[in-house]
């Protein structure tokens, strides 16, 4: 970290030798050579006087082979190369060595003293961690986060409250960030042709390229990057570009359309960036836009929406509108926004757009869509119900749609007199919006044409990512000075001249707007591990200036952007407040929607017969970024429950049609391993072959192609999983593809799927209702409950004088995002277990989410004939960490006592008693109980070791383990609370899946205090408990969801 | 032996098959019995099979020690299905060793005569069933070497184990049956080692046997101290008989699984084991009095009397299912329902039809006496039972846990080959140590035979 001494962060020397092993094994053959020469030993003893104390008669003798030993510092680690390593062991011990190689080859062997504090640095208590406010910059977005901070070591990241893009909630992304820090795999060092050099070699090099290019007046200098929301990278490439005027700068984010922008230039003659203000709106209808679960603002605007969600009235989570809200949804492939739809219509995605044209038209904008009979129906009353609430609504186009679905979106909502109520426009978050395809294209062409002589890759993978008809990959051979700054050595690295190691937002100074504008300053919370540097390091080295620090940049910038006052308050409060004050764009006056909808050109009608092929950023690798990330790679995907592998989607019609089907396999089955179909994909002249997923709820005679899989060069943890979707994504056809042809291939492909089963078979487990029916009964969820007495157990009843733990999940607000997922990983160490064991069915989680369809006739096959059921399911979530229960089955018949009650009702686990007999697991109804098959945690790779919580224990093998509402952080409140004679506050306890929660779908607190929150969420009518009949008494319950549909259409 | 027993004469017994063949004397069944111990030479046979037996117990060691390296993961266990081969293994092996100590005890207090040519060999089976059984439960667990807290031991942290789980009754329960049964064994032991330890000729044989003989003279006082002790301990020995495997099924009924959760199970998992104990007696005795000519010892009259009590015991088993059947639906409980639906429609079905085939059906053949009389039937059929009762407690124990209360959380369980490698290795162990027994110590009860000889030959003077 700049401006921090190397010492204060070097707690954990490393001088191993990578090639130490073998040194190792032949000092013990050496010393087992020389036999003991005990005469020697006599004499020694002799010779000596008073008590004298000896590890062995060798030392005793002075041997000085045995010294050379203790002077080894691991002489037995060599045995590790004895045994036979299977080749996960393999791979770790290799990254291990590749890290201690990157460690001792680039530091020259400096040999670090490490001392402890002299003087205790302000504020830090050994043991306690501190937070620090910083953002995570995602394309056009930042997420403010607070960094848990353990003795240095950054272990787990919070949603910042006072951050606007995300009032304190975090996604699984952002989640799961901390782990690419300490990823093992992660790129070290400056590389030229794969071999190893120091950073002023770069330097050099670059100082020499650029007084070339400024030789040249910057021509065949070029940059390529994606999204730039940083203020201080785009002043830097601004200056860059003015001192090599001929330089061009492009863009290419391969994950985000150029709809959004395209549209706002169609209708208003300029880019804008949207902001919606979602919890004004009454009624919103989504034109494909996932926009509870990516894209700017996505967080915020999931707070938002389900707040307008919650059918209670306490003190901190209030209902801000009059009403609940009502969300209907156009979409081709379910997804997590979806979901949690009111109503919801699955259409191809070329018919998004026939709907949007044919809703301007029904609000007399002009133009015409063509839509099913059906489809026609459902829009007259959208629009209708649209119309009801003029002012009030809002229509929100998605990332991937069409710039004229965009332009429609936006002509629609001024004419329902949303503009200024549901949503505003401002200046570009994105420093220099351009179209990024055509920027790429143009980019390419040039290269092609030998026009690019220097190019700067700054973070992105263009090779992997890029539209195949481009061929990056051959165009980028002809230039003659590449550059490429990424935090992996990855498929781009390979055929670039010189790599730069890519620091993590953690390691570095940075800045960076959020969705409204907002800046944030990027606080590091640790130095660089290795010899990575930042973009603006690297702009900087062909800059006239190249020295300048990332510190020194941001600051700068600031002060320049403040200069009145006193800036070093300033800068200090904007560290602390993780935002700087007063950022936000003002909303844009004067805009209005230029757009005619008549003037669209005729769109032709998609044929039925064929197949259309949809290209998405997957929702756990994203674009595939995250590729090598362990804990998203085994995150079940929200909707589909698969992890590992994406998929090619078939809605169950289309796979019927297809011949595709899926098979439970014998080992794992519903809990694991699924078998599909390989099938063969030729599309845009290129062809790929992927496992296919049936998924109910997909329009028919669409196939959604996930992104971000089959990397070749992601890292141990991402390459080779899935398939390559870009292989067949052209230029022609980057979100929707038509003409394709599938053809089954014969082969099987097993998926790792954490939930196949899907049907509730009648029992009481996620309890569902419309609002009519809450109206008119609000204990809804209790109809038909055979709740036996309290009292019907052998076991006396546990008094709980104090504290009663409890939880309460609002089924209402869970769209099944997964941050509360890899929040609890994060933050209790839970182990990556790999596609293999998933397969077996023994992931680790914690909190699972549990999805389930509820249709007209239930059934559990998505691959027969009764798939008319599973056309249009509604689906819904249901988050099952550990029950917590009262009359606790685990309890009773654990035969050690590793699973015992406490005072406040926690079942809690105690690992080092426990001898794993797998009874309690048995015995548990919920099954939320994980057993450690195997050895799961990963002990040899150091990196990892640096992001362990050390709060909670590592699990070893053969131990039960389960969710423990997050023990450590009620001990530490509780510690808190005694300090100051008190008792413990309600909401002082937050546990790690409530704070990830963007929905506040989960509330932690004391049941015993009818004032909490989680009490009187208890209190409502609508709690149960799942498996009420069991008279198990779950400490964890459930709120029952309440759709809100429109009257109207639930009578047609 | 004790008065009151019925005339051997009598006409009910007249009918069948005699328990030992006429023209038998002291002499010459002691030295056809001690001859298989001392003077016949081991055969070809004998080699061989204990030779592949005891490739199999390495096979064994070899799962164990790549079990302990690695973990309870390398087997087919996973996150619904906590319990795989080693629990159905354990209670199938405890089943078996039902047989023996019934056949002593019991029958001994209800003076079967016919008991006494088999009870040797079949307590022997017994002790081995249960060692057999005694692996499983330890190395299921995920840290073996963490057992020993299930032993109330006077632990400095004072704790204890928790007593409310039936895991710690096993603990108890199969201790004490293996405990007791060595004893009961050893006990009867006494005077045939005696005997042995006088015929032989080799000294270290002479000093091993009289070791274990601990002093043994034949004297009148001798006979009396031992045949209250024999006496006392079948005493003791009857209600382990009957309680040990009622504890097992406690740790299924205790559980609130749909399908372990039922009180017909400790009656039905007892009927159950001595089903396929006395199965697996037939299995051991048919072999062995071929190929030691003992049918004169072991007669027809033996393997009939078996016959009937398989009938029987599968008789008590069937009505075990068809309960278990009515019950869970007659209860109306969703879940139960659901289960016995899973049993029949579900995707394990097959189990259970063949459970049923080879359990209830395949029985119903012991009604014939020409059936229960044909000894390669008999043996075959003994086969098929041992099969059918692996596959009732693979049914309960594992397919119970693929479905229960959540259906999100719903899985299947295949076994690994380190599953079948271990199951394979402790069925070498068991043929592996009966290949032993035969040839170190009398597989027949030469003290009880000599008894019967004299019993006999009074009625035919």
């Amino acid at each position: 970290m700049d401006g921090m001494s190397e010492s204060e962060y070097n707690h954990f020397p490393m001088h191993h030798e990578a090639d130490s092993h073998d040194e190792d094994r032949a000092e013990d053959l050496t010393l087992r050579e020389h036999p003991l020469d005990l005469a020697a030993v006599r004499a020694k003893l002799q010779s000596k006087s008073g008590k004298q104390y000896w590890r062995t008669l060798e030392e005793l003798a002075d041997d000085p082979h045995f010294e050379q030993l203790l002077h080894r510092e691991f002489p037995r680690q060599a045995s590790e190369w004895d045994e036979s390593v299977d080749r996960r062991d393999f791979l770790k011990l290799m990254a291990a060595s590749l890290a201690f190689a990157g460690l001792s080859g680039c530091q020259a062997n400096v040999q670090t003293n490490i001392v402890p504090y002299v003087k205790q640095p302000d504020g830090m208590i050994l043991g306690k961690p501190l937070f620090f406010a910083t953002v995570m910059p995602f394309g056009a977005d930042a997420v403010g986060v607070l960094v848990e901070s353990h003795e240095g070591r950054p272990t787990k990241i919070e949603g910042n409250p006072d951050h606007p893009s995300n009032l304190g909630a975090t996604d699984a992304f952002v989640q799961a960030s901390v782990l690419n820090l300490y990823d093992p795999d992660r790129a070290q060092t400056v590389t030229n042709l794969g071999e190893i050099r120091t950073w002023s070699a770069f330097l050099d090099g670059a100082q020499a390229s650029a007084a070339e290019i400024k030789g040249a007046n910057g021509a065949g200098f070029r940059i390529l990057t994606g999204t730039i929301a940083s203020p201080t990278i785009a002043d830097q490439i601004q200056a860059l570009l003015k001192l090599y005027p001929q330089a061009k700068w492009h863009q290419w984010e391969p994950a985000v359309s150029d709809g959004a922008r395209e549209g706002g230039k169609l209708a208003f003659g300029r880019y804008v960036n949207t902001v919606y203000r979602v919890e004004k709106a009454n009624v919103i209808l989504s034109l494909d836009a996932d926009f509870l679960a990516s894209g700017p603002g996505h967080l915020r605007y999931m707070k938002e929406f389900y707040r307008r969600r919650k059918l209670d009235q306490y003190a901190e989570i209030d209902r801000l509108g009059p009403e609940m809200n009502r969300l209907y949804v156009v979409e081709p492939t379910p997804s997590v926004t979806g979901s949690s739809a009111d109503h919801r219509l699955p259409l191809r995605a070329s018919e998004i757009e026939q709907f949007a044209r044919a809703l301007a038209a029904k609000l007399g904008l002009g133009g015409d869509g063509t839509l099913s009979p059906a489809a026609g129906k459902w829009l007259d009353s959208v629009a209708k119900d649209l119309q009801k609430y003029h002012g009030s609504s809002l229509v929100v186009a998605g990332e991937q749609q069409s710039a004229a679905v965009h332009a429609l979106a936006h002509a629609i909502n001024a004419a329902l007199g949303n503009v200024g109520a549901t949503l505003y426009y401002t200046e570009p978050v994105e420093v220099n919006p351009v179209n990024h395809l055509e920027s790429l294209r143009e980019l390419c062409a040039d290269m092609d044409a030998g026009k690019v002589n220097t190019l700067v890759i700054l973070g992105g993978n263009p090779v992997y990512d890029t539209p195949h008809d481009f061929d990056f990959t051959s165009k980028l051979r002809k230039v003659r000075t590449s550059v490429q700054l990424s935090p992996y050595f990855d498929e781009t690295s390979e055929h670039c001249q010189w790599h730069v190691a890519e620091s993590h937002y953690l390691e570095t100074w940075g800045d960076a707007r959020a969705f409204d504008g907002t800046v944030s300053v990027v606080q590091p919370l640790i130095a660089p591990l290795y010899h990575t540097h930042s973009a603006r390091e690297v702009l900087a080295a062909f800059s006239d200036k190249p020295g300048v620090t990332n510190y020194d940049s941001v600051r700068d910038r600031l002060k320049t952007a403040n200069p009145s006052g006193d800036f070093e308050k300033f800068w200090r409060k904007t560290l602390n407040d993780g935002v700087v004050a007063d950022t936000a764009y003002a909303p844009l006056g004067g805009i209005s929607s230029k757009f005619n909808p008549a003037g669209l050109p005729a769109a032709k009608p998609a044929a039925a017969e064929e197949l259309e092929f949809i290209f998405r950023p997957d929702p756990c690798v994203y674009d595939g970024r995250f590729a090598n990330n362990g804990w998203l790679q085994e995150l079940p995907k929200p909707v589909t429950k698969l992890t590992w592998d994406n998929a090619a989607l078939v809605s169950p019609a289309t796979a019927e049609k297809l011949g595709l089907t899926h098979s439970v396999a014998a080992r794992g089955g519903e809990h694991g391993q699924i078998i599909s179909n390989v099938i063969d994909i030729a599309l845009s002249n290129s062809k790929v072959s992927a496992a296919a997923w049936i998924l109910p709820g997909q329009a028919d005679g669409v196939v959604v192609l996930p992104l971000g899989y089959g990397r070749k060069k992601a890292g141990y943890t991402g390459t080779n999983k899935g398939f390559n979707a870009y292989a067949v994504r052209a230029s022609s056809a980057l979100w929707v593809a038509a003409g394709g042809k599938i053809s089954k291939t014969g082969a099987d492909y097993p998926l790792a799927c954490t939930q196949y089963h899907f049907n509730m078979e009648g029992r009481k487990i996620l309890s569902t209702g419309t609002l009519e029916e809450y109206n008119k009964n609000p204990a809804f969820a209790h109809e038909g409950d055979e709740q036996p007495a309290k009292s019907d157990s052998l076991y006396k009843e546990f008094a709980y004088p104090g504290y009663a733990w409890g939880m309460a999940i609002d089924l209402n607000s869970c769209n099944g995002c997964n941050a509360c997922v890899v929040a609890c990983v994060s933050e209790n160490n839970i182990p990556v277990v790999g596609k293999d064991q998933v397969m077996r069915g023994r992931e680790m989680h914690w909190i699972r989410i549990d999805r389930y369809y509820k249709a007209e006739t239930p059934t559990n096959d998505p691959s027969t004939n009764e798939h008319d059921a599973l056309a249009n399911p509604e689906t819904f979530f249901q988050p099952v960490p550990c029950q917590q229960c009262e009359n606790a089955p685990c309890e009773q018949v654990c035969p050690v006592g590793a699973t015992v009650h406490s005072a406040e009702g926690l079942n809690d686990m105690v690992y080092n008693r426990c001898v794993g007999t797998r009874y309690c697991s048995n015995n548990c109804p919920y099954k939320v109980r994980r057993f450690n098959f195997l050895r799961f945690q990963d002990w040899e790779t150091p990196q990892l070791k640096l992001l362990r919580n050390p709060e909670v224990t590592v699990r070893s093998r053969g131990v039960m383990e389960k969710c423990t509402y997050c023990v450590q952080r009620i001990n530490n409140a509780r510690i808190e609370a005694e300090k100051q004679n008190r008792p413990i506050r309600d909401g002082e306890i937050v546990t790690a899946c409530e704070a990830a929660c963007p929905a506040e779908a989960i509330v932690f607190g004391n049941a015993n205090d009818p004032n909490s929150r989680v009490a009187k969420l208890k209190a409502q009518q609508r709690n149960y408990s799942i498996l009420g009949e069991l008279n198990a008494r779950p400490r964890t319950t459930y709120l029952a969801a309440v759709r809100n549909p429109n009257p109207e259409m639930e009578k047609a | 032996m004790s008065a009151g027993e019925p005339p051997i004469n009598s006409p009910e017994i007249r009918r069948l098959a005699p328990v030992i063949e006429p023209g038998h004397t002291y002499g010459t069944v002691t030295d056809k019995i001690s001859a298989i111990v001392l003077t016949r030479p081991a055969s070809f046979g004998w080699f061989a099979g204990f030779t592949v037996t005891f490739a199999m117990v390495m096979v064994l060691t070899v799962s164990l020690a790549w079990l302990i390296i690695k973990g309870v993961g390398i087997w087919g266990i996973n996150a619904p299905i906590g319990w795989g081969f080693a629990i159905v293994n354990f209670v199938w092996w405890i089943g078996i060793g039902h047989a023996g100590t019934l056949i002593s005890a019991i029958l001994f207090l209800l003076n079967q005569k016919w008991r006494t040519s088999i009870n040797r060999f079949a307590e022997a089976m017994t002790l081995f069933a249960v060692a057999c059984a005694g692996i499983f439960p330890l190395i299921h667990t995920g840290r073996p070497w963490m057992a020993f807290y299930m032993f109330p031991y006077p632990s400095t942290m004072g704790i204890w184990p928790q007593f409310r789980s039936p895991l710690i009754w096993d603990v108890f329960a199969v201790s004490t049956y293996g405990t007791v049964s060595l004893l009961f064994w050893f006990v009867g032991l006494i005077p045939d080692l005696a005997t042995l330890r006088d015929r032989t000729v080799s000294k270290p044989k002479q000093i091993i046997y009289g070791m274990l003989a601990m002093g043994w003279r034949g004297s009148a006082r001798h006979w009396q101290r031992y045949q209250s002790a024999y006496l006392l301990l079948a005493g003791l020995a009857t209600p382990l008989v009957l309680s040990v495997h009622s504890v097992i099924s406690f740790d299924f009924s205790i559980a609130i699984v749909p399908g372990w959760h039922t009180t017909i199970f400790p009656p039905y998992f007892v009927a159950g084991a001595i089903y396929s104990g006395f199965a697996m007696v037939l299995t051991i005795a048919i072999p062995l009095r071929k190929a030691y000519d003992l049918e004169d010892f072991i007669t027809m009259r033996h393997l009939e009397n078996m016959a009937m009590v398989m009938l029987a015991t599968g008789l008590i088993v069937a009505y075990g299912y068809f309960f278990e059947f009515f019950m869970s639906s007659y209860s109306g409980n969703k879940f139960d329902v659901f289960l016995v639906q899973q049993r029949l429609h579900g995707p394990y079905n097959h189990y259970y039809f063949a459970l049923i085939l080879c359990n209830i059906l395949t029985p119903q053949l012991l009604w014939f006496q020409k059936m229960r009389t044909n000894v390669p039937v008999l043996f075959v059929m003994s086969i098929i039972i041992n099969i059918g009762m692996w596959l009732e407690r693979f049914v309960i124990v594992v397919i119970s846990l693929t479905r229960d209360f959540m259906p999100s959380a719903w899985g299947r369980y295949s076994a690994t080959a380190w599953d079948y490698m271990t199951f394979a290795g402790t069925i070498g162990l068991f043929v592996m140590l009966l290949f032993l027994f035969v040839r170190v110590l009398p597989a027949i009860s030469i003290a009880e035979m000599r008894e019967l000889v004299a019993e006999t030959s009074e009625e035919h003077k």
